[in-house]
């Protein structure tokens, strides 16, 4: 890493329709990958279920910006860590997440999974490890 | 505010923007491009309906940074890289391209 | 008397203040975040049950749409409604109360 780069997190805590928290976030994630730090983010609570797939906003006339983490891979977003135990309050697993990829530029453009399942333990040591933390 | 073509009225923001996407036809980005004194060809309008694919599948109008990568992966990587987006576009890629295209103004630009 | 509520039950003590407020026979509408109560699974689901065997439970169809809820995935005996089913649960109830 270079001089200046940070390590940013993004803490989503809040479920995609009722506030505007959760698209206010992502906005500010996709503002700030223009100035090249190193960013993650981390879905927790009910911050999970804005990454559930079948997302419909057709008859409750409503944006739907789900398909809009599917761009993050584009502007070098790669890293998504889901709370394990937030998953399972909710009766949900991996399988009820979007499919999010990322194409790994040292690995000859692989695509990869974006979508990191961590417990507790893991994210608390990851959020020690940033220099700074956001949270919406 | 709003602009007129053919007797149909197209509403718009304070900068240009389209106000409604749905409102879009050919003939908006044409009228757009005369008014800032561009006249539209076939590269431009590469670009253009690669922004509107863009933003029908992700919801948003990507980044200059995103889109320059994107179209040279679609497009050859001559075409991907600013000095040529800014020959076709030289008030910014991303801004004048996405009017045209009716979309919203990138988020991120100021 | 209708008792609608709106937050998640995750996040807020909404949906527990209207179980323990809201009589026996009412009729309670689960809406726009409200609607993760709704699903089968969760941490809030035996609390769920348990207001089933006291209260007629509704959840908004639009909503579950919206934030990729199918159906298969509710607790049964829960309703979906559309708007149309909204408004007439509203004009049908003497009073309401919005458990916000």
């Amino acid at each position: 890493m270079g001089n200046g780069v940070k390590k940013f997190m993004y803490v989503n805590r809040r479920a995609p329709y009722g506030t505007i928290y959760a698209l206010e976030g992502l906005e500010v994630v996709l503002i700030g990958a223009a100035f090249d730090q190193e960013v993650c983010m981390v879905f927790v609570d009910d911050g999970v279920f804005q990454l559930k797939k079948g997302q419909d906003t057709a008859e409750s006339n409503m944006k739907n910006f789900s398909p809009t983490y599917r761009a993050l891979g584009d502007y070098d977003v790669n890293k998504l860590y889901v709370e394990k135990e937030s998953l399972e309050q909710r009766g949900m697993s991996e399988d009820d997440l979007l499919e999010l990829t990322y194409e790994d530029e040292d690995d000859d453009y692989k695509e990869k999974p974006s979508i990191r399942i961590v417990n507790r333990e893991e994210l608390a040591d990851l959020m020690e490890q940033q220099d700074v933390i956001l949270n919406y | 505010m709003a602009f007129e073509i053919g007797g149909k009225s197209y509403e718009t923001d304070e900068e240009g923007y389209l106000a409604n996407l749905a409102d879009w036809n050919p003939e908006v980005a044409d009228y757009m491009a005369k008014e800032d004194d561009c006249d539209l060809g076939d590269n431009h309008w590469e670009v253009i309906n690669f922004l509107r694919e863009y933003y029908e599948e992700y919801q948003i109008a990507p980044a200059v940074r995103v889109l320059t990568k994107a179209i040279g992966k679609r497009l050859g990587k001559e075409k991907g890289n600013s000095k040529y987006l800014y020959e076709l576009f030289p008030y910014g890629p991303a801004k004048q391209a996405c009017k045209y295209a009716g979309l919203p103004k990138p988020t991120g630009c100021v | 008397m209708l008792h609608t509520v709106n937050k998640s039950p995750f996040e807020k003590n909404s949906l527990d203040t209207c179980l323990r407020l809201a009589k026996s026979g009412s009729e309670i509408l689960l809406l726009e975040d409200g609607v993760y109560a709704a699903v089968k699974g969760t941490a809030v689901e035996q609390k769920m049950r348990q207001a089933l065997s006291d209260y007629t439970v509704y959840a908004l169809g639009p909503d579950l749409k919206a934030r990729g809820i199918e159906e298969d995935r509710l607790i049964d005996g829960i309703e979906v409604v559309g708007y149309d089913g909204f408004v007439d649960l509203a004009a049908n109830s003497d009073r309401i109360q919005s458990w916000l």
